[in-house]
């Protein structure tokens, strides 16, 4: 039996007084695509941001392929070498071109020379349809670019987990389709993801399991048919039942 | 026009002035100035180069100064508090007073190895009270860049040290070029202070100048020369912070 791509055992976390997450039990397996969704401040950045250790959690444990990423005195500085993450606000860094904001990690993180670093954001820039940006900087890009950009720095680090959070929701409606169309392709290339998403049509698309974040915990899970479908959880019913009347779904 | 105006009656009211001829005599003698420019020229490169000696030591250690006060969590409190201390202190006492301090006090301890010119501590002086401010200007920069930058540079894997070194430090910086040379403007007239100490520096020399002729006239060369060399700095100072001013704009409707 191998481990799970990620396991998340009975995590807490507390902000202040506030208990955001409240004991969060969650597997994915290798090359499983699992959406989150929930009302907004139901702590689905929070949890993002728990695996990819950039918030200390106050109790439970998170495996990475069977490694406890949580235990004290781990290098979280390689444990984030192995994690990608996306903002929503994509975070790209303004003073550096795009292929310098692609290629620092792998230089500095990795310890890529510059051609390896170069050879393999240019690579992924023109999978994307990046190329031509290349040494544009992020001002200049439209926000659909600039998270592709982001997606692409991400890549470059060659992660076995992708961390996306809302990376849809800064971005204006026309835009939008560009950038799922980016996560769909890393989908179907087996890339095991965790994705926030307020987009259902999308995660009924792309997700092979949707997770109904509520109150700190996960209050029902499922493939995205049943999920969508025949939601069991009168509080699911009724988030979806909001969404549909925004005009979402 | 209306500047040509201004200028035509300041210039009349004062030259029809009653102590206007002695002040003339006192201040604006073509042969006292032509005497004395060459020496006091002279003068004026100690100026400028304990000005750029300054600088050079100034920018590296307030900027160290700046990194420590931003350093988080309580294991660095000490640290901290030391480099917050020292800002409140130096930014407090007058510079004048730690130009003496420094200059009569240390030299007059005659420690062995230790240099005793007053030029040497003047400039130490100077690096001294300047660091200090220069760290706050740094430090503003530093704290002027979100958050989320170093999140995003961290959740790349990069150290603490090299998201510093990478992400946050040179947006800091480029933020605040204009506030630093606006300091060094500052920096560069109280390069006169050090003639305190007994420095031959423009301002003394101009001094000895005056006592020799018995007229003011060096005074205003030295004048000259301090301004001479702020205008192009401020000037450059406006052009980039223009510039920012424009680029930022640029990048909003983008
Ligand atoms: N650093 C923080 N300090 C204090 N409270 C925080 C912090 N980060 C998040 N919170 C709080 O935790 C709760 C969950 O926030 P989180 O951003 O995880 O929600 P979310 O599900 O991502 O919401 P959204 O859909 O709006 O992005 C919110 O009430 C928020 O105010
Ligand atoms: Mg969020």
């Amino acid at each position: 039996m191998t481990a799970p791509a990620l396991a998340i055992e009975g995590l807490r976390k507390s902000f202040g007084k506030l208990e955001v997450l409240r004991g969060i039990d969650l597997a994915l397996d290798e090359h499983e695509v699992v959406c989150l969704i929930g009302a907004s401040g139901s702590g689905k950045s929070t949890l993002l941001r728990c695996v990819n250790l950039l918030e200390p959690i106050d109790e439970g444990r998170i495996l990475l392929r069977g490694e406890d990423i949580t235990a004290p005195g781990i290098d979280v500085n390689r444990v984030r070498r192995g994690i990608g993450i996306v903002f929503q606000a994509f975070n790209l860094f303004p003073h550096m071109s795009v292929l310098e904001n692609v290629t620092l990690a792998p230089r500095k993180a990795l310890g890529l020379s510059k051609e390896e670093a170069v050879a393999r954001a240019d690579e992924l820039l023109a999978r994307f349809g990046l190329s031509d940006k290349r040494d544009e900087y992020p001002d200049r890009l439209s926000g659909g670019q600039q998270q592709r950009v982001a997606i692409v720095r991400a890549l470059a680090m060659q992660p076995g987990l992708l961390l996306l959070d809302e990376v849809t929701s800064a971005l204006d409606p026309e835009l939008v389709a560009e950038v799922l169309n980016v996560i769909r392709e890393l989908a179907a290339e087996g890339m095991t993801m965790l994705i926030a998403t307020h987009e259902m049509g999308f995660a009924r698309d792309v997700a092979h399991r949707v997770c109904f974040l509520d109150e700190g915990v996960i209050l029902e899970q499922g493939p995205p048919e049943a999920i969508f479908a025949a939601p069991q959880e009168p509080r699911t019913r009724q988030f979806l039942q909001r969404i549909v009347e925004a005009g979402r779904l | 026009m209306s500047t040509a105006v201004f200028v035509t009656v300041v210039a009349l009211s004062v030259s029809n002035a009653p102590g206007w001829p002695d002040v003339k005599q006192a201040f604006f003698d073509r042969e006292v100035f032509d005497d004395s420019f060459p020496a006091i020229l002279e003068a004026f490169l100690v100026n400028v180069r304990i000005f750029l000696v300054a600088e050079v030591f100034i920018l590296v250690l307030a900027l160290g100064l700046a990194v420590l006060r931003s350093l988080p969590g309580p294991v660095f409190f000490p640290l901290r508090l030391l480099a917050t201390v020292y800002a409140d202190i130096f930014r407090g006492i007058p510079t004048i007073l730690v130009i003496y301090i420094l200059g009569f006090g240390v030299t007059a301890l005659q420690l062995p190895g230790v240099p005793n010119s007053p030029l040497f501590w003047g400039t130490v002086a100077l690096v001294v009270v300047y660091t200090a401010y220069v760290s706050e200007v740094y430090r503003a920069g530093i704290e002027s860049v979100h958050p989320s930058q170093e999140a995003a540079a961290r959740s790349l894997g990069l150290t603490r040290f090299q998201a510093l070194r990478f992400v946050v430090l040179p947006q800091a910086v480029r933020r605040v070029i204009p506030p630093l040379l606006n300091d060094f403007i500052g920096l560069q007239k109280d390069t006169a202070l050090v003639a305190l100490l007994g420095v031959v520096e423009a301002f003394r020399q101009s001094q000895i100048e005056v006592a020799a002729t018995f007229n003011y006239t060096p005074y205003l060369a030295t004048a000259l020369l301090f301004v001479l060399i702020t205008v192009p700095l401020a000037r450059f100072t406006d052009w980039l912070t223009a510039r920012d001013r424009k680029r930022q704009q640029a990048g909003r409707l983008a």
